[in-house]
């Protein structure tokens, strides 16, 4: 029993990473319509610069608030610089710059910063929080970051005249225009939120699945099915999809198929979710009237 | 009335490839209502996406003598022209307070806003009851009166009506023509309105203009419209 309670816990601790780049996946989806592949290499690259940054001394909590500025700004240059070019383009020509990015940061990563596996430092350190003994403190703490992200992001788009910009350009560009919004910034502030965010996540899995050029893979495809369990338009819905993939992967890999291949439960959700729910558990089902 | 707030001149439209207008010429009054009329497929809406920016276009167009032909569309808002586009560009998945507080996006004082919140309220009324409702449950009348409210709080200098009675009900396209008549009569707003029912049109302009394919056919007071037997007969239907 306590094994299992152990298994579960730590899954929580993963999908709250799963959770909070699912978000920022849905974030991108809701104005395109388009799946930001790159998104775990750019988060992957923040992490690299925290640790730099670290590496010189910096101090943990400066180093992240750092990468999270950094990582805002970087979103929003590529999306000026490389996505913008393309938003009328068919459909596969901005995937094929989504794959780019994947290899140009995975490249430039393992470049500047070797392929060897480094360690990542966690700020929660030490005893169990609470004398929870089933999570170590740092899986205790990704789950609170996560959730403040969560919570942040949330009061953000529900609170603020800036997010309910950005709400209205993703659903209407057109009257968001006539209404003074500049809907080409939104986009860009969109993916510099969703690079920030990235940036935290990638943060978090650092110090569990250890810092290396091709770190965030799994965890994007892990992402990438609690954002279809949930409902890739919905952001409630895909945060809750990563929790849930990040408890069901871990329960899975312990008891069901072994560490080994439990990669592929984040296939099995996909293609199951597209096959008996396509819109996810708490998408909106889309229905054309022809 | 003192000068026109917009001049149009020569006004030419495309889409893509296929060009839609073909120099276009006519003036809202300060303070006054203009009518585009015409049948379907004339380019009355083409007409006030061109002067809003949505699609590509030509010639001379001039705002209190400021020429904005050049500009980006949310540039154009920002001006104090509002747009109130053909099927009422509802955020659906808003709510009813949401849309509106949209349309007082760029300003920044607080207090004129909510005046303008009461304002909008009490033209319509049945927006207040139906603040916290997402947007696309309401009807199609109501949705009429939630676009031209959100254009009333940007506080514009021109708001351009495109079909405010589409696909409504006798009795809901009366009542938004009134309050329509208030606003331009109270406040001093500027109106530019494309219409098919030319009759509701005339009343509430000053002047107007006939467009057919593309172009200019008669332009002039309403009251000469409203005289001219090819008008009458044609969209008038008496």
């Amino acid at each position: 029993m306590s094994e299992f309670l152990h298994q579960l816990a730590s899954g929580l601790a993963l999908g709250g990473v799963y959770a909070i780049l699912a978000l920022a996946l849905v974030m991108i989806y809701q104005a395109t319509q388009l799946v930001n592949f790159a998104q775990g290499e750019m988060a992957m690259f923040s992490t690299y610069f925290a640790w730099k940054l670290m590496d010189s001394g910096w101090p943990y909590w400066r180093a992240f608030a750092a990468t999270v500025v950094v990582s805002f700004f970087g979103g929003l240059i590529i999306e000026r610089v490389v996505v913008r070019p393309f938003a009328k383009a068919p459909v596969l020509a901005s995937i094929i710059v989504f794959i780019g990015l994947v290899l140009i940061f995975n490249a430039l990563a393992g470049w500047l910063y070797g392929y060897s596996i480094q360690e990542f430092e966690s700020p929660f350190s030490g005893r169990p929080w609470f004398g929870n003994v089933y999570m170590s403190a740092h899986e205790s703490g990704a789950v609170v970051v996560s959730l403040c992200v969560l919570a942040l992001v949330y009061g953000f788009f529900r609170f603020t005249p800036l997010g309910l910009a950005m709400r209205a350009a993703a659903q209407n560009p057109t009257s968001s225009r006539l209404v003074g919004i500049r809907v080409g910034w939104m986009l860009a502030i969109g993916w510099g939120l969703a690079a920030a965010i990235g940036a935290v996540a990638g943060m978090m899995a650092a110090p569990i699945v250890y810092l290396d050029p091709n770190m965030m893979g799994g965890v994007l495809l892990y992402a990438f099915a609690g954002a279809v369990l949930g409902g890739i338009d919905n952001p409630f819905g895909a945060a809750f999809g990563g929790f849930a993939v990040g408890v069901l992967e871990n329960l899975v890999g312990a008891y069901v198929v072994g560490d080994e291949v439990k990669l592929s439960v984040a296939l099995a959700i996909i293609v199951g979710v597209l096959v008996w729910r396509p819109s996810g558990l708490f998408g909106r089902r889309l229905v054309a009237r022809v | 009335m003192s000068g026109p707030i917009l001049e149009v001149k020569n006004l030419a439209a495309f889409y893509g490839p296929i060009q839609a207008l073909f120099g276009l010429d006519f003036e809202v009054e300060d303070g006054g209502v203009t009518a585009l009329l015409g049948a379907n497929g004339a380019g009355k809406t083409t007409a006030l996406r061109a002067l809003s920016g949505l699609v590509r276009r030509e010639g001379e167009i001039r705002l209190r003598g400021m020429p904005i032909g050049a500009l980006s569309t949310e540039a154009i808002a920002r001006l104090g022209v509002a747009h109130v586009p053909d099927g009422r560009g509802t955020f659906t998945d808003l709510t009813v307070e949401e849309n509106l507080r949209l349309g007082a996006y760029v300003r920044s004082e607080r207090a004129e806003i909510r005046k303008d919140f009461d304002r909008v309220f009490s033209y319509f009324p049945r927006l207040a009851e139906r603040r916290r409702q997402q947007a696309g449950t309401l009807s199609g009348g109501e949705q009429q009166m939630l676009a031209i409210s959100r254009a009333l709080l940007m506080r514009p200098s021109l708001l351009m009506l495109d079909e405010p009675s589409f696909g409504l009900a006798p009795l809901v396209v009366e009542e938004i023509f009134r309050i329509l008549a208030a606003i331009n009569r109270d406040e001093g707003v500027s109106m530019l309105i494309v219409e098919q029912n030319a009759s509701l049109a005339l009343d509430l302009a000053d002047r107007a203009v006939l467009i057919e394919t593309g172009r200019a056919a008669i332009s002039g007071p309403s009251q000469a419209l409203r005289a001219d037997d090819a008008v009458r007969r044609a969209y008038l239907g008496y």
